[in-house]
């Protein structure tokens, strides 16, 4: 029998449930108050707590003698050698997106960024995997254009590169893209700052922009909720928060400028759940309690709540955690970078997190900090493996209406009109930037700014389509896909990061999906050796109650060990050999899950190719030693739309054409089997490659010979280079030339 | 005394806008080809302290004139509201 | 090289210490020059980066022109010093009056970060020793307002007095007659909008910025 009151209009709609309520009440062993209750609904929502996921994500393998900050911090931290570390977080902001394309995606790079210099890293790369609905819908395009225009004013301003991402359509997105952001800094191993307060006396001191109405209850509202086309929008438009990235540069340059000169404890940025995060966090980080004076949060409008105050998602705002002796320093560094800086918590021994409308003034909540996050609830909700699914699995997905060359002209897109738009060279470190495989940045120190002689490289890969079919076996090739990408560019794997976006965890198939990609990402991880050190979970994306196909987004941090001279482009040189590394499926090939099938043979069935891990992990590590001693000519991974279109892409690239005698048909161009890549080897260098590859049983194969200025698959099947390359480039500018629609 | 103050910035004649042209660019495709000639400046509004509103307009021309337009692209409507 | 360069960081300035590292690894000294502060520590030459002072919130350079730092550059360029304003830092030398015209928003109303290839117009100033007239040269652009406009008259006086440096071979943005870099009349101040110390290491795609910056040095 639940204790919660007669009337629960307040908890049920601040999105507590009555057994949430039961368990306030019993943690604070009474009735809990509006303030109260607002504080704990934005700490168990689902944005905040992982209630539905938490209990699958402690399968993930975190653990590796380099990593020295793992899942649960604002950021995982690794360890790079040569005194460096690498902090690196991802996360979504897909609701806001939907409502507010240009600003959800700006401040999700503003979030992500305070994320990462919370960790005392200075934020090197941001890299943004983009996910919208189908080009001919008016507001998909509407939404996909004020994504990229919002990372771009926001990341380009702020001052931090955007050197990569992904960009990929389709109808399951519709309403509800996903606008994922990665961000990486570095610092001076010896300078990691934990986000945790401690010393009874210490002052918890707001740093940045005024708090404003923004973002109230965004948490629940926004980040917890579908959408439904026949509500209105507007209902949740008071919530949207509006980026500032000037603010945002001034707080990263006076955040790290505090953290140089040694005058922080901890610190902490305020996300999701504001100042009620930031501050019980710290506190129970720290073991410790606080107290916050309200009165003193310096706020940008007119008679707030406290409620207001404490929950409020205005951006650009840290909390740092300062000894008192050091106060004058702080304000000093703050006021040149025109910084508000405003004293509004001390740190206490007991463990409670008070509010307070004065440090000596009222009691307007009073709880036990750890309660709001170590307490939350858990639950392990109904999991059920779709009834249909073996049905579905029989479907043959290799019919359609095949005309090769049509088929690939459809399938090729060039992505420059995105990334364009980013900054992506700022630093001076990117050796390989947007438009290939991997990224590819020069590893200097972050103070003395000495090369490493090394180099980090970034991936982010997901595939709704492969993860629909299975999401077990689709999340592998997912890992695996990813860090083929890095091998590319030279790199061995160090490390992942994941965001994992799902449907309603109240349906059973959902929590399945999410249940067997965390399985299916487990074991890669454990393949390549690259724990998982930080993710976020983004659940509720669905429209009308459709929700959106499974997709687990990877982002993989590897470095390359020799970096003196740039790793081979995607593109073709002319009168070389054209060879295929993996795994060769066969003519029988399953075409489930592929583009090709979704796209153009419309069948979303089917079952994944057989995918063999071990075979993709040498293969990776075969190709990165490849690159590094500069065997190869060129390179591509071979990823959605098969063979054919890496090797339209590579011959795009150079305008150099090819000729790949047995792949004459839309099977064996088309198929999407996993853990391929395509390399160039010059004539002279091929017996000797093809022994290495024999030795390191990496399967090795010449499938044809570059040049001239026709893409040929077969005898039959032959496309100008010119017709490819207007095919690709145009895509993009002609479809959202076509104007927008915004609601 | 104390004015509002609105400041209409837009760019001067014979300038390009590249704003303006795109917006005049998408709106045929959402079915309204009537329109042309689509110009976007913006507007600025302050508070100032002044002895009257002669002297409000002259003082704000002179912000416009040293800061809040460049004369070379922008030009500027002073217009003093109701106290 | 005895050279010391003094490069100015505005609140939202982001390309200083890149423009720094550069100009250290072509044998000069280089070193910041904070905003708020008049001084310019005796520097020989002055560079203002790239990036977004004051967030370029009302337009590129507005605010920054009125830093307690831009008088003292005024005056060090009125006295033949060698300025260079790059991308944000030639917008704020038009906008404070030390290049003519402006720079507004890209015809396409997007913002290009991309390898650009420009060709040398003029050499008279303190960026041309090292090219010829007519050099193809490969530097990234990073600009949302790289389009450059002034009035006919004013312009009529850049092409008869050499003043245009810079010209792109494939305009990206609209710019007026093509322009992608000028001086004054004197040719001690420069203001361009491709990234010269993007272009300074084969490992990042190309050097043809060094020649510019060496010559800057030795200016």
């Amino acid at each position: 029998m639940s204790v919660a009151p007669e009337d629960a209009s307040v908890h049920r709609a601040l999105g507590l449930s009555d057994e949430e309520y039961d368990l306030i009440y019993e943690l604070l062993e009474r009735h809990p108050n509006h303030l109260e209750l607002a504080m704990y609904s934005v700490m168990w929502s689902e944005h905040c707590s992982y209630k539905s996921s938490k209990i699958h994500l402690k399968r993930l393998p975190t653990e590796a003698p380099w990593v020295l900050v793992g899942p649960g911090e604002n950021a995982g931290v690794i360890d790079v050698g040569d005194d460096i570390a690498v902090a690196i977080r991802i996360e979504s902001h897909n609701h806001p997106s939907a409502i507010e394309p240009y600003q959800g995606a700006a401040t999700g790079v503003g979030g992500i960024l305070r994320d990462i210099f919370t960790m005392g890293a200075r934020p090197i790369a941001v890299m943004d995997p983009l996910r919208f609905g189908p080009l001919d819908d008016p507001r998909s395009r509407w939404i996909a254009e004020g994504v990229v225009s919002g990372v771009s004013g926001y990341g380009n301003s702020v001052g931090v590169p955007t050197v990569g991402g992904e960009l990929v359509f389709d109808e399951t997105y519709k309403g509800n893209p996903l606008v994922n952001v990665l961000a990486m800094g570095v610092l001076p191993s010896e300078r990691l700052v934990l986000g945790q307060a401690s010393g009874i006396g210490n002052l918890a001191i707001l740093l940045g922009a005024s708090t404003g109405r923004d973002g109230i209850g965004g948490v629940s509202v926004l980040a917890s909720a579908g959408f439904d086309e026949n509500s209105d929008d507007r209902d949740k438009r008071p919530s949207v928060q509006v980026g500032d990235p000037f603010e945002e540069k001034r707080l990263l340059e006076a955040c790290l400028e505090l953290l140089d000169e040694g005058l922080v404890s901890g610190i902490q940025d305020l996300g999701g759940a504001g100042i009620t995060c930031a501050t019980s966090e710290t506190a129970s980080r720290g073991g410790a309690g606080m107290d916050v004076d309200v009165s003193a949060i310096h706020s940008r409008e007119e008679g707030m709540e406290p409620f207001e105050l404490m929950t409020s998602e205005s951006q650009e705002r840290m909390l740092a955690i300062v000894e008192p002796q050091y106060l004058d320093r702080v304000l000093e560094i703050s006021a040149q970078w025109e910084i508000t800086a405003s004293v509004i918590g001390r740190v206490t021994g007991n463990g409670q997190l008070r509010i307070l409308d004065g440090f000596d003034g009222e009691v307007l909540a009073e709880l036990p900090a750890s309660t709001l996050h170590d307490d939350a609830p858990e639950y392990d909700r109904p999991i059920a493996r779709p009834d249909d699914l073996d049905q579905r699995r029989l479907a043959d997905a290799s019919q359609g209406p095949v005309d090769c060359v049509e088929n690939l002209l459809a399938l090729v897109c060039d992505p420059s009109w995105v990334y364009r738009q980013y900054d992506h060279q700022l630093f001076l470190n990117t050796v390989v930037g947007p438009g290939s495989d991997g990224t590819l940045l020069r590893l200097r120190h972050p103070t003395s700014g000495n090369e490493t002689g090394r180099g980090l490289a970034l991936s982010t890969d997901g595939n709704h389509r492969w993860c629909y079919v299975d999401p077990y076996e689709g999340t592998k090739m997912v890992v695996a896909e990813a860090v083929m990408n890095i091998s590319c560019v030279g790199a061995y794997p160090l490390a992942v990061v994941n965001c994992l976006n799902f449907g309603n965890p109240e349906h059973p198939e959902v929590m399945w999906q999410l249940s067997e990609a965390v399985d299916g990402m487990s074991e890669a991880c454990l393949a390549f050796n690259a724990p998982v050190v930080g993710g976020n979970v983004s659940l509720y994306n669905e429209t009308n109650s459709v929700d959106i196909a499974p997709t687990p987004v990877v982002g993989v941090i590897g470095m390359h060990p020799t970096l003196s001279e740039a790793p081979p482009h995607i593109g073709l040189p002319p009168d070389a050999l054209l060879l295929l590394l993996g795994q060769e499926p066969g003519p029988n090939v399953s075409m489930g899950g592929s583009r090709w099938a979704w796209e153009i043979g419309g069948c979303k069935d089917g079952s994944l190719p057989a995918f063999d891990l071990e075979q993709a992990v040498r293969t990776a590590a075969f190709v990165a030693e490849s690159v590094q001693k500069r065997r190869l000519e060129a390179v591509h991974d071979v990823g959605e739309g098969g063979v054919a279109v890496a090797a339209a892409e590579m011959a795009i690239d150079t305008g150099v054409g090819a000729q790949l005698d047995s792949y004459d048909n839309h099977i064996s161009m088309f198929n999407e089997s996993g853990g391929r890549v395509l390399v160039v080897v010059s004539n002279d260098g091929l017996e000797e490659f093809l022994e290495e590859a024999a030795n390191k049983n990496v399967t090795a194969k010449v499938i044809g010979r570059t040049g001239g200025s026709l893409l040929e698959f077969g005898p039959a099947v032959k496309v100008p280079l010119d017709v490819l390359t207007a095919a690709s480039f145009n895509q993009l500018p002609e479809a959202l030339g076509q104007g927008t629609v915004s609601a | 005394m104390h004015f509002e103050v609105k400041i209409e910035v837009s760019p001067r004649d014979g300038i390009a806008n590249p704003e303006g042209s795109t917006i005049e660019r998408a709106l045929p495709a959402l079915g309204f080809e009537m329109t042309g000639n689509v110009r976007v400046g913006k507007v600025i509004r302050l508070q100032v302290e002044a002895e009257s509103a002669d002297a409000a307009q002259s003082l704000v021309e002179d912000m416009c004139n040293r800061f809040l337009t460049n004369p070379v692209i922008e030009d500027a409507l002073v217009e003093v509201l109701a106290t | 090289m005895s050279h010391r360069v003094g490069v100015v960081r505005f609140p939202g300035t982001n390309c200083e210490f890149d423009t720094i590292d550069a100009i250290r690894a072509l044998g000069g000294d280089a070193e910041v020059l904070w905003h708020g502060d008049p001084s310019l520590k005796n520097v020989d030459a002055v560079v203002i980066p790239g990036g977004f002072a004051h967030g370029d919130y009302l337009r590129c350079g507005a605010i920054a022109r009125f830093s307690p730092v831009m008088e003292s550059v005024a005056a060090f360029a009125l006295n033949g010093g060698p300025v260079l304003g790059i991308c944000n830092g030639f917008q704020v030398l038009t906008e404070a009056g030390l290049l003519p015209g402006a720079l507004q928003k890209n015809i396409g109303m997007k913002f290009l970060c991309s390898m650009q290839q420009i060709e040398v117009v003029s050499t008279g100033n303190v960026l041309g020793k090292g090219s010829t007239v007519g050099d193809c040269i490969k530097i990234p652009i990073n600009h949302f307002e790289g389009n450059y406009v002034c009035p006919p008259e004013a312009l009529a006086e850049l092409e008869a007095r050499q003043q245009i440096v810079f010209r792109y071979t494939d305009n990206p943005n609209g710019s007026t007659r093509d322009i992608a870099g000028i001086c004054n009349e004197s040719g001690n101040v420069v203001g361009m909008m491709p990234h010269p110390e993007r272009a300074t290491s084969l490992l990042l795609g190309s050097t043809d910025g060094t020649a510019l910056i060496r010559s800057f040095l030795a200016a």
